[in-house]
Parts: C-alpha cells; structure tokens; sequence
C-alpha cells in the first residue's frame, strides 16, 4: 500500500455540518486519524445532516443520512456528554494525545465546556486549535449565527450571482460551507508546517464571512480604488464576464427541457469561428465586429444566439461549437456528469464505501491525483459512537470494565 | 517566522491558478511567477485605477494587482532553448512548482515533471488541467464560464422560474480548482519534510467542481434523485419554502435554515411582541407550541407531523411578516439577537465596509510606490495567531525581479 502524506497526525475532531466535516474530511483522506465527537444526549443531532436526506431506502435515523456519511467518510466516531466530569476527563485525555482540535460551534461553545484555546494549550502545549465560525471570535457580530446561505448573503455571493433587476439567485447550495471546509483545511495545514518548523501550536480564527469576502478582490479594489460600487444600474450580471471582456459569454437555452449550454468567445478568433459555424447574416453584422462592439450589444448578440441554440439538443451544440474551437460547455445534471461523463469516472472521482447500516454508498472523490501518496476513504461515515470502545481502549488506554462503566453513568 | 518561510514556489502565470500563488504568497512563501517576454494576458484585464489602462508595463489591471500580491515576478521565454534552460534551473530551487498548462507542453519543452525530478526528487509539481492530464478534453479551449458549466454548480444554482438561465458564480472554477491546488501543494509538503519525496499531482478543475456541489452530487450518488434550482436557497428534489425576504427597503435577507429549537421560537415570539406584531400573525399561537415543545425536533417529520409542521410554518410566517416592517440590516440585526441565523444581503462593497469586518481589520493598505500612497485591499481570510498572513509587496512589474533571481540562480550556494 503507498504511503499516507499525512500519517501519524491526530485530530480531535469536534466539527459538524459541511464547513467543518468537509475540512477534516480532506485530512482523513490522506491518512491522518480523525476521531469525531458527538453528544449521545442528543444523538449526535447538533449536526442536522445525522438523520437528513438523501436516504438510500426508506428507513430513516441518525446513522442513515446520505450527506453525513458523504461528508464524514475516513472518521471514527465517538460519543461523549461533556455535561459530565467524567467525559472532560477523557476528552482531555484525547486532547495530550491530538495534534490539532478542530471545531465549527458558534463562538464560546467550547470555551463553555471548559476547553477554551488557553485550557487546551495547557493539555498539549504544542496543539493547533483551529476555530471556524461565520463571524470569527472577535468584533461586534462574534456572537451572531450562520449557516453557508448566511455567510454568503452577508459576504456579498449572493448579491454577484444574479441576473439586473431581479432579486438575487444566489447560490443553490451551501457553496462557502464547501469553501470555507477548504479554507479551514488550508489553515490546519499550514499551522502543522508551521508547528514542524518551529515547535509551536497556535489558534487560527476563520471566520467562512472573511474567507468569501477574499473572494470579491478585483470589485473590492474597483470600490477602494474608483469608488466604484457592484451594486448599481445593469450589475449583477453573473454570465456575463467584464474581467475579460467577453462576448458572447452566457448560459443559452437549447431544446428540451431545462436544457442549456455555456458559450464563451475570449476573443475576435472565437467569435469569427462561431460566425463560421453558426453562418447566419447577424454573424457578419459590423455591430458584432470587435469585442468591444459585441460587449456593448450584448442584449441583442444573446437574443440572437439564443435562437440558434434554442433549435438544437445542447450536446449536438457543444459538439459543433467544439469543433470550431470555440470554448463551450452543456450546463450538466448530476445524473450526465456522475454516470454520463467518462472524464469524472476516468478521474475515479466517484468512490464507494461500505457503511454499516447503508450498505455500499458512492460519495464524492478528491479531485487531486498524487502520484506517490493517494488519497482513500477506508472506511465510511461513523454511525453515532461506532467507535468509542475502540478509541477509548486502544487510543486512550480504559480498560473495557471502565468504559462499560462510563455507558452505565451517562458519560458515553 | 511564517508558516511557509523557506518554501518557494514557481508560479507559471495562468488564470485558474493565480489564486493559488496568492494564498500561498500571503502566507509568506517566496512565489516566483514566471511570464512571457510580452506578459501574462491578465496584466491588461479590467477595472484599471482610475479605469485607465495606462502602458503594458505600467500594470494598471486592478485585477491583476489583487491575484498576485507578495510574489516576485521574473520573464523567461520558454519557447526558447534558454529559456528552458534558465527555467529547469529556477525549477531547480523550488520547493513547489505550479503551473495550468496545456497538458503536453511542458514535456514538449522538456520541463515536465520527469524531467525536473530527475535531477530535483524533492520537487512538488502541481498541474492543473480542466479535466486532469490524462484527458484529452483537457486540450478543449475552456474559461471559467464553460468550466463551470461541465462541472455541475449552475445546475443548481438560478430562480425558480426556469425559463431564466441557470446562474454561475464569476470567476468560482479558478477559484475552487486553486483551493485544491492549496490543499494538495501543503499536504504533499507534510509529506515531503516527513519523507524527503516529492510527487506530481494531477488537479483537475472540473472534477473539483463536481465535488463541490453539495446535495446536487450526493442526492444522485445516494438516491438517484435530481436536485432542481430554486431562487436564492437551495436547490431541492422537492420544492422548498422561499427563505429571501424583500425588506421594508427593498433590500433582500435570507433566513436560511428556519427557526428549528424550542428556545428560537421563544425568541422569535418575544421579539414579534415586543415590535408590536403579534396580532398580526394568526399562527402566532404556534409559536408559543414550538417554545414548549419538548427536546429537538425531529426534523424527518416536517411534513408528515401535522404539528411540526404548522410549528415551522409560523416560524417562517413571523420572520416574513417582521421583514417586510424593517430595513434589512435592522432586520437582519435584530434576527441575529433574537438568536436566529439570518443574513442580509450585501453586495461585496456594503460587506467591506460593514463595521465588524472594519474592527477585525479585514481592510489592509498595501503600499504602491509608483501611486505614492497605500491601496487598502481586502484582508485576511484566516487568521494565525502564531504565522500572520499578510500583504507583503503589491504585484510585480513585468520582469521586475529578473534580475535579483537569476543572479541567486547563479550563485546556488546561497540557497
């Protein structure tokens, strides 16, 4: 078996919902050790992805969502009820034995349960603590809540993904959940090459708002340096592309359906190609000669794509606008780029893994081929407390009969 | 001492990766992006400081100024044979090199992975490619629109009314392919300090889209069933409730996941008294239900437990009902008090402006000589308390580092 990049690294593992479980889902597929901790009091539900959909069948229950397995596969998981002194024990016990302790609560959750930066910095000195909330642990909105749809309305993602004088379609998903995942794993990463090269742990504050706004830079600058503000007459305007200007660039019916494809020409050579091909007399029109010329008649350069593309099934006009050199794509359902596209399935994108209770599942892949240390899931997501027994005895050195006599007292 | 001190990177200049080079740059890795003799195409993309582009040298592209800050910026030719030799040798002191070209090019030039790492074992070689680099669709000319496209996140994202286009986040494929160029580049030097090897690792764009989908993904991998696009919330098999309000000022906020503990109905119930609301809602009575509700809901009922579900239903009717009476940032403010994950919708300059991200000094200035003054850019996107991320030079000129570069490649023994 190739060796495992991040072997031998143990993470006390207190993150839920996607923004936190997809960070340490990341590090568990490179082989670090993830063990994840729930509160048995509420069946692990503080995470509201235990126990949602989608389901493989239809039995229903804490250990049968579809996401939380998808999010959680690599991690073993434990229950402990951090109301008792018995469990801060044995959290305490996993914290001198971590490397880092992640976490997505709101602001003070853990500092409440008694393990706080400065308490875990005196269990493990050298701990990286890594905190990820919508609005960090400083400044006068701390203390408010979020979700991923939360973070971008705020953030400005919502407002950028639109169409002018409509309200804003934001995003269909939780988009900075994902991002802020990749975020938070990023700074783990770096806090453990910084931890190798000095000797020193420290506590990162992501806050997923901060890590979305980063992502606005060329409109930040356009407003601090120009004074120039996105929300004004003709903006958001989210297909199209300003920075290049490109034209035409959109997302065009075709026939059928909810059937649609993405266009783009990056310059005089895509768009001459596309007038070759498509060959009607608006393509030769002076109006539409320069990008520049396009960019400023662009609601009728789309009115007159449009009807071109609308009269044709949108893989028959991918193919011939592939053809021609012209950079395009079909807008994809999941069903066409999960079992349709032989590119995902060549990436070996989709893995399975066999759960205790759902049996064999598809999840999603790592999309980073590494040639010496791959990624694997070898295991799935864990049903609630599958593996305290095994963490508290083999990793924290209980004897059987003390752990069975944590279960009888409620601490486990 | 910063969490990457002592590691460079070679940055071939490309749009889906410059966003890597900057993270890894702010984080104080020594960055070195290598252009053509006639610059990267970036340099001469809009908005420009006072919307003048100016001369090509001058780089007046403030996109170009926000995707490459703290890098040194040096030209070689690569289509010529010094050229290529020059870069094997820069290459050669690298601790990461990254670069997004066309799949063959580089092993035309004689500057792949194989090549490099004959001579540089240790070296970490990250290529991003639209669809990995085995592919031969990686050879399709493609931008951020298409990429996304083929990688599934408009599908999920747009309104409810589906003769509208679905929507794509601008400029999202560069970004999420350069996440996990960042991802991959610090794992592999876990590794690397760990084992003294270095790897190549193939990213592709595309499928790190296809992985970044949420419930699109895995309601097909799971139940075979297809998420549909709906305004401003998630995407769903089934139809869902709106959740964005138009405030009393036009101004849109979202309410997200609705009130869902005993105690957030309790909230909800007080603050709606409290603005004087409270006959105005006739399922206000539900509320007080959910408030005594006993332990969590279980929330695979909604829908099918006819109390559970009118208890949600007031929830989502008092937090309609109190929007359309306030401002949004008040109602979004007041939500928040009251306990309840509500956001309002700002556009990205209302957000930087707002004073909690002014107080956690997300606003930075970055001195510009040639302006003579600072230009205040967006911050931090995590903060170390131990290794500062930070700004530490604007963009480079064309080539302005050539010199101070290619004499230490001259000298190997300062390395």
């Amino acid at each position: 078996m190739p060796p495992s990049a991040l072997a031998g690294i143990r993470i006390c593992d207190f993150t839920g919902q996607l923004a936190g479980a997809g960070a340490t889902r990341w590090l568990a597929s490179f082989g670090a050790e993830v063990i994840r901790i729930e509160d048995p009091v509420y069946a692990g539900r503080w995470d509201i992805l235990r126990g949602a959909p989608p389901f493989v069948d239809e039995r229903r229950g804490v250990d049968m969502g579809g996401a939380f397995n998808n999010h959680n596969v690599g991690k073993r998981g434990i229950t402990l009820n951090l109301r008792t002194e018995k469990a801060k024990e044995i959290l305490a016990r996993l914290v001198a034995v971590s490397d880092v302790v992640a976490e997505n609560f709101a602001k003070g959750v853990l500092e409440r349960w008694g393990f706080g930066y400065e308490r875990l910095r005196e269990i493990k000195p050298d701990i990286v603590y890594v905190s990820n909330c919508g609005f960090g642990h400083t400044g006068p909105y701390s203390g408010f809540k979020t979700w991923g749809p939360i973070v971008q309305a705020v953030s400005g993602l919502t407002f950028t993904n639109g169409l002018p004088n409509r309200e804003p379609a934001g995003w269909g998903y939780s988009y900075m959940d994902h991002t802020g995942a990749y975020f938070m794993a990023i700074a783990i990463l770096l806090a453990l090459l910084h931890r190798r090269r000095t000797g020193e742990g420290q506590w990162v504050d992501l806050a997923c708002t901060e890590a979305a706004l980063s992502l606005h830079g060329p409109a930040l600058l356009d407003w601090t340096v120009n004074g120039r503000p996105t929300r004004r007459e003709g903006q958001p305007h989210a297909n199209r592309s300003a920075w290049p200007p490109m034209a035409p660039h959109g997302i065009y019916p075709c026939r059928g359906d909810d059937e649609w494809v993405a266009i783009a020409c990056r310059h005089d050579a895509d768009w001459q190609a596309l007038g070759a091909l498509v060959d009607e007399p608006w393509c030769r029109d002076a109006t539409f000669a320069t990008t520049a010329e396009r960019c400023r008649h662009q609601d009728e350069l789309d009115a007159r794509l449009s009807a071109w593309t609308a009269q044709r099934a949108k893989f028959a006009a991918e193919e011939a606008l592939r053809g021609a050199g012209v950079p395009v794509s079909a807008v994809l359902k999941p069903q066409e780029r999960i079992d349709g596209d032989s590119s995902t399935a060549d990436f070996r994108l989709w893995p399975s893994v066999r759960h205790a209770k759902m049996g064999e599942v598809r999840v999603d892949g790592q999309p980073a081929r590494f040639g010496k240390t791959p990624w694997r899931f070898d295991r799935p997501g864990p049903c609630l407390g599958e593996h305290t027994d095994e963490v508290l005895t083999g990793v924290l050195g209980y004897d059987a009969d003390e752990v069975q006599a944590f279960r009888a007292e409620g601490v486990i | 001492m910063t969490a990457l001190s002592c590691v460079r990177v070679v940055e071939l200049a490309a749009a889906p990766i410059a966003w890597a080079g900057k993270l890894l740059a702010d984080m104080g890795a020594d960055v070195i992006l290598v252009e053509p003799p006639d610059g990267d195409p970036a340099r001469a993309y809009p908005p420009f400081a006072q919307d003048e582009p100016g001369a090509a040298e001058e780089s007046r592209s403030l996109y170009w100024w926000h995707y490459h800050t703290s890098k040194r910026g040096v030209v070689i030719d690569l289509d010529s044979v010094a050229g290529q030799e020059r870069f094997r040798a820069l290459a050669a002191t690298a601790d990461v090199l990254l670069e997004a070209e066309p799949p063959r090019r580089l092993a035309a030039l004689g500057t792949d992975y194989e090549q490099l790492a004959a001579v540089h074992p240790s070296l970490i070689h990250i290529a991003v490619t639209p669809y990995g680099r085995d592919d031969p669709k990686s050879e399709l000319p493609q931008t951020d629109l298409t990429l996304m496209a083929a990688g599934g996140p408009p599908w999920s994202c747009g309104y409810d009314d589906h003769s509208l286009p679905p929507i794509r986040g601008p400029q999202q494929a560069h970004h999420t392919a350069s996440h996990f160029a960042v991802l991959s580049a610090l794992t592999a030097l876990l590794h690397r300090d760990a084992s003294g090897e270095g790897q190549f690792i193939d990213v592709s764009i595309t499928a790190a889209l296809n992985v970044t989908t949420e419930a699109a993904s895995h309601t097909w991998l799971v139940a075979r069933q297809t998420v549909q696009r709906q305004t401003g919330r998630h995407a769903a098999v089934t139809p869902t409730r709106e959740t964005q309000e138009r405030c009393a000022d036009g101004r849109y906020a979202n309410t997200g996941v609705p009130p869902r503990k005993p105690s957030e109905f309790a909230a909800l119930d007080a603050w709606l008294t409290e603005l004087g609301l409270r006959d105005e809602l006739p399922e206000a009575v539900f509320l007080q239900m959910g408030a005594n509700w006993e332990g969590p809901f279980d929330l695979s009922r909604l829908g099918s437990d006819d109390e559970i579900t009118a208890i949600f239903g007031a929830g989502r009717e008092a937090l309609r009902l109190i929007a359309s009476k306030l401002p949004a940032q008040d109602y979004f403010l007041g939500c928040q008090r009251a306990g309840l994950a509500v956001g309002v919708v700002n556009s990205p300059e209302e957000a930087f402006e707002d004073a909690h991200f002014q107080v956690r000094g997300f606003q930075v200035p970055v001195w510009h000589e040639e302006l003579g003054r600072d230009v205040i850019y967006p911050g931090a996107p995590y903060r170390l308390g131990a290794s500062p991320w930070a700004i530490s030079r604007r963009a480079p000129n064309l080539g302005e580092h050539n010199e101070e570069v290619f004499a230490e490649l001259k000298a190997p023994a300062n390395r």
